[in-house]
C-alpha cells in the first residue's frame, strides 16, 4: 500500500467519532438506548478498524505519512494547515487510543445503561475520541493544541457528568482551571517557536532545532521552550505541582476514569514531550527538570496512595505515580521507554479502573475498600482480571509492566542523562506501588465481606444515586454482565502479553526513527553501555522484582494475616500518617496560597473596588445625575401652549439682543 | 419714494403685534391669525429689502421676492394643516381655549 492511498485515510480517523458525537448529541434525546449504543460503538469501532488497517499496511520505509485536509492560517511566511501525520510514534498512540477507547466504549454500554444521561455520556465519549485522535495525529503544534484543549473540554464535561452532585461539578471546574495553568505554558512555548522558527510544523521546527547546538549552559530559547512545554505536560499529565486535579477527577463515572484519566488523555503530556524529543535533547537542563519532576511525582504520589481508602483514589494516585515514571524516562532521554510504559500502562491501568468499576457496580456503588472484602467468591472474573492487572503493575515477570518499568529503571541508571538517584527512587516507588496495589487487592477480594448486604444502591456519603440501577435491590455482591467482563478479559490478555513486544529492544527499534535525532555518538555510547552492563542490568532487574515480592509480602502480612497491625502502625506514626492520609495537605496549602488570596483579592479589590466602586458607580451616578436634572427641568413642560410661546419669544429676544450687542451681521 | 426705515418699522410693529397676540390670546383661531400676522410682518421686510437693493442698482436682487412666495406657500400649507387640527381638537375637546388643551404635559 503506497503512502498516496494510505494517507487520505488519516483524516477519517478523527472524523468518525466526531460524526458519532454529533449524531448522539443532537438526536440522542429522542433515540432508544439501543440506537445510541449502536451509533457510538459503530463509529468508534470503525475508527479502530481503520487504525488497524493502517497499522497492517504501515511500512517503516515509507513513513512518515502526512495528509493535509485544509488550509487554516496564512499570514506572510507563517502558515498553519489542518494536517495529519503518522509516524511510528503516532501509530503506537493511535492503536492504544482507538483500541483501549473502543473496549471502554463497549464496557460503558453495560456500566452506564441505567443512567438517565446515557446519550450524553456516549456523545461525550465519542467527542473525547475525536479530540484525542486529533491530538495524536496532528502534524503541527497548533492542531495538536486543538486536540489538547478539546480533550480538556471532554474531560471537564465527563468529570462533571453527574453535575447535580456538588463535588462532581467542583472537581470538573478544578480539573479545567488547573489544566488552564498548564495550557498557558504550552501556549507561550508555541509563541516562542513562532518567533524563533517561524513555524509550528513538526518537521520544520525539529529540522531547525537540530541545526542548533545543544544549550549546555542551561539558558536559552530551547531550554525556555522545553520548560514551558513541560509546564503544559505537567498540567495535562498531572505532575507536581499541577497533579491536584486528577484525584478529584475520580468523581466522574468509572469508564471515564479508565479512558481519560488513566489510559489516554493524561498520557498526552508524555506523548507531547516525546514528540518534542528533538527540542529536549538540545536542552539538557529542561530534560533534567523533566526527570526530576517525574521522579519526585512518582515517589510522592505512591506514598499518598498507601493511605487512601477509596478504591478509585488509590488508582488515581497510582496513575499519577506511573505517569511520573514515564516522565522520568523522557527526562533521562529514554523516550521510547516512556512510550513503552505509556502503552502497557494504558492496558493495565485501564483494566484496573474497569475492574474497580465492576467491583463498584457489583457492590452497589460503594467505593470504600474497608466495606468490601471477600469479593473473589462473588465475582470470579473480575477477581481474575484484576489479579492479572495487580501483578502487572507490581512488576512481576513476565507481565507487561515488568518489561516497561524495568526498561525505565535501567535507562534511569545507565543513560548518559541518568543517575543512580533516579534509579533508587524508582525502585522505592516500585516497592510502594507493589505494596499499595496488593493492599487494594487483599482488602477488596480477600477476607470476609464487610459491606451491608441489604444495600439500597445509594452512595452513602453523598446520597447521589449510584451509577447502577436501583430496580433490583442490592443484596449480595454480584458479578457484572458480560458486556462489561468482555473488555476486562481482553485488557487482561493485553496486560499479560503487551510487554512482550519490547523483548530484545524491538519496540525501541521500531520507534528509533522518531527519536533518532542524529545523535549517533550517543546511541553508540548507549549500545556500548548496554553491552558492558549486562550483569549490572540483570542485578538491577533482580532487585526490582525483589521489591515487588517484598511489597506483596508486606501487604499480605498487614492486610490479610494481621488485621490489627495497620491501625497500630498508623497510631505509632501519628502525625506522619495523618499527613499522608490527608494527601500532605497539598490541597489545603494551595487553597491558602493561591485560591484564597485570589478569591479575597477578587472580592475586595475587583468586585467591591473596581466593579462596584468604579464601573457600576460611573454608570449609576451618571444615570442619577440625568434623572435629577430632568426632574427639575421637566417643570418647563407645563402643557400650557402660551408658556411655550413665551419661552420661544424670550429665547428669540435673547438671541437678538446678543447679536445686537456683539454687532453680528 | 418711501424710505426703507418706514417699511421696516411697520414690519416690526406687525411682528410684535403677532407675538403679543400669540402670547396673550387664548382662542386658537386668534393665535393662528397672530402667526399669520408675524409671517406677513417678515414678508414685508423681505420685499422692502428686495425693492431697496433693486433700487440701489443691483438688478438681480430678487431673492427677497422669491422668499416671500416660499413663505406664502408654507403659510398656506400650515393654515390647511392647522385648521384641520383645530377642527379635530374642537370635536374632541369642545373648546378652543388653549389653556384647556394641555393633556400632553407630564
Amino acid at each position: 500500500m503506497t503512502p498516496q492511498t494510505l494517507s487520505p485515510l488519516l483524516c477519517t480517523i478523527p472524523l468518525f467519532p466526531l460524526a458519532g458525537a454529533a449524531i448522539n448529541g443532537f438526536l440522542g434525546r429522542q433515540s432508544s438506548k439501543k440506537a445510541i449504543s449502536a451509533v457510538a460503538l459503530a463509529f468508534c469501532g470503525l475508527t479502530f478498524f481503520v487504525a488497524v488497517f493502517i497499522a497492517a499496511n504501515f511500512s517503516s520505509a515509507s513513513a512518515p505519512y502526512s495528509f493535509s485536509l485544509a488550509h487554516w492560517l496564512r499570514s506572510g511566511s507563517f502558515s498553519v494547515d489542518f494536517e495529519f501525520y503518522l509516524d511510528q510514534l503516532s501509530l503506537v498512540m493511535l492503536l492504544v487510543v482507538t483500541g483501549v477507547g473502543f473496549l471502554i466504549h463497549i464496557y460503558s454500554v453495560g456500566y452506564m445503561w441505567d443512567d438517565d444521561g446515557y446519550y450524553r455520556f456516549m456523545s461525550y465519549l465519542n467527542l473525547f475520541m475525536f479530540f484525542m485522535l486529533t491530538l495524536v495525529l496532528a502534524k503541527n503544534y497548533l492542531v495538536m493544541f486543538i486536540g489538547w484543549e478539546g480533550v480538556g473540554l471532554a474531560s471537564y464535561l465527563l468529570i462533571g457528568f453527574w453535575f447535580t452532585k456538588d463535588s462532581a461539578a467542583a472537581a470538573g471546574k478544578k480539573a479545567f482551571i488547573v489544566n488552564r495553568i498548564g495550557d498557558f505554558g504550552f501556549l507561550i512555548a508555541l509563541f516562542l517557536m513562532i518567533k524563533h522558527f517561524g513555524s509550528l510544523d513538526f518537521t520544520h521546527v525539529f529540522a531547525a532545532v537540530r541545526s542548533l547546538p545543544a544549550e549546555t549552559a542551561g539558558t536559552g530559547t530551547l531550554t525556555a521552550i522545553g520548560l514551558l512545554l513541560m509546564v503544559g505536560a505537567a498540567g495535562k499529565s498531572a505532575q507536581i505541582p499541577l497533579y491536584v486535579w486528577l484525584p478529584d477527577a475520580m468523581e466522574g463515572p468509572t469508564p471515564v476514569s479508565a479512558l481519560i484519566h488513566a489510559a489516554t488523555m493524561v498520557t498526552a503530556g508524555v506523548y507531547m514531550v516525546a514528540r518534542s524529543s528533538a527540542i529536549f535533547e538540545r536542552a539538557p537542563m529542561a530534560m533534567m527538570v523533566v526527570a526530576i519532576i517525574g521522579t519526585l511525582t512518582a515517589l510522592f504520589a505512591a506514598t499518598i496512595g498507601i493511605a487512601q481508602t477509596d478504591i478509585k483514589k488509590v488508582l488515581a494516585y497510582s496513575t499519577v505515580s506511573q505517569l511520573g515514571y514515564m516522565f522520568m524516562a523522557c527526562g533521562v532521554g529514554a523516550f521510547s521507554a516512556g512510550i513503552f510504559h505509556l502503552m502497557t500502562h494504558a492496558f493495565f491501568k485501564g483494566l484496573l479502573f474497569l475492574a474497580a468499576g465492576s467491583v463498584i457496580h457489583g457492590v452497589g456503588g460503594e467505593q470504600d475498600m474497608r466495606k468490601m472484602g471477600g469479593l473473589r467468591v462473588y465475582m470470579p472474573w473480575t477477581f481474575l482480571t484484576m489479579s492479572i492487572a495487580t501483578f502487572t503493575i507490581a512488576g512481576f515477570p513476565p507481565l507487561a509492566a515488568y518489561f516497561s518499568k524495568d526498561e525505565i529503571l535501567w535507562k534511569a541508571y545507565s543513560s548518559p542523562y541518568g543517575s543512580w538517584v533516579y534509579w533508587l527512587i524508582g525502585v522505592i516507588t516500585a516497592f510502594l506501588t507493589s505494596f499499595y496495589m496488593f493492599r487494594l487487592w487483599f482488602l477488596t477480594f480477600f477476607g470476609d465481606y464487610r459491606g451491608a448486604s441489604a444495600h439500597d444502591g445509594h452512595d452513602p456519603r453523598t446520597g447521589a444515586p449510584a451509577p447502577h440501577g436501583q430496580e433490583h435491590g442490592h443484596g449480595d455482591p454480584h458479578e457484572s454482565p458480560w458486556v462489561m467482563l468482555g473488555p476486562l478479559v481482553i485488557l487482561a490478555i493485553l496486560s499479560f502479553v503487551g510487554g512482550w513486544v519490547g523483548i530484545g529492544g524491538r519496540f525501541e527499534h521500531f520507534l528509533a526513527p522518531v527519536f533518532q535525532s542524529g545523535g549517533t555518538a550517543q546511541l553508540a555510547q548507549e549500545a556500548a553501555g548496554e553491552a558492558g552492563g549486562k550483569w549490572t542490568e540483570t542485578f538491577l532487574t533482580l532487585i526490582s522484582v525483589g521489591v515487588a515480592f517484598l511489597g506483596l509480602y508486606f501487604a499480605y502480612l498487614l492486610y490479610l494475616k494481621r488485621h490489627d497491625l495497620p491501625a497500630k502502625i498508623a497510631q505509632s506514626l501519628g502525625g506522619l500518617y495523618q499527613a499522608v492520609a490527608n494527601k500532605y495537605y497539598i490541597d489545603e496549602l494551595y487553597a491558602a496560597l493561591f485560591v484564597k488570596p485570589l478569591v479575597d483579592g477578587s472580592t475586595t479589590i475587583l468586585w467591591h473596588g473596581v466593579d462596584q466602586g468604579v464601573i457600576d458607580a460611573a454608570v449609576n451616578d451618571s444615570a442619577d445625575a440625568a434623572r435629577h436634572v430632568s426632574d427639575k427641568s421637566r417643570h418647563m413642560q407645563s402643557g400650557n401652549l402660551r408658556s411655550y410661546a413665551g419661552w420661544i419669544a424670550a429665547g428669540g429676544a435673547v438671541v437678538i439682543a446678543y447679536m445686537v450687542w456683539m454687532g453680528v451681521r | 419714494m418711501v424710505p426703507l426705515s418706514y417699511y421696516l418699522l411697520l414690519s416690526g410693529i406687525l411682528f410684535v403685534c403677532g407675538v403679543l397676540g400669540f402670547l396673550i390670546k387664548r382662542n386658537i383661531i386668534t393665535i393662528f391669525m397672530s402667526i399669520e400676522l408675524m409671517l406677513n410682518g417678515v414678508n414685508l421686510s423681505f420685499v422692502a429689502f428686495a425693492a431697496h437693493w433693486h433700487m440701489m442698482g443691483n438688478l438681480r436682487a430678487l431673492s427677497g421676492q422669491v422668499f416671500v412666495f416660499f413663505v406664502m406657500v408654507v403659510a398656506a400649507a400650515e393654515a390647511a394643516v392647522g385648521l384641520a387640527i383645530i377642527i379635530a381638537v374642537y370635536r374632541t375637546r369642545e373648546t378652543l381655549n388653549v389653556d384647556q388643551v394641555n393633556l400632553l404635559k407630564l
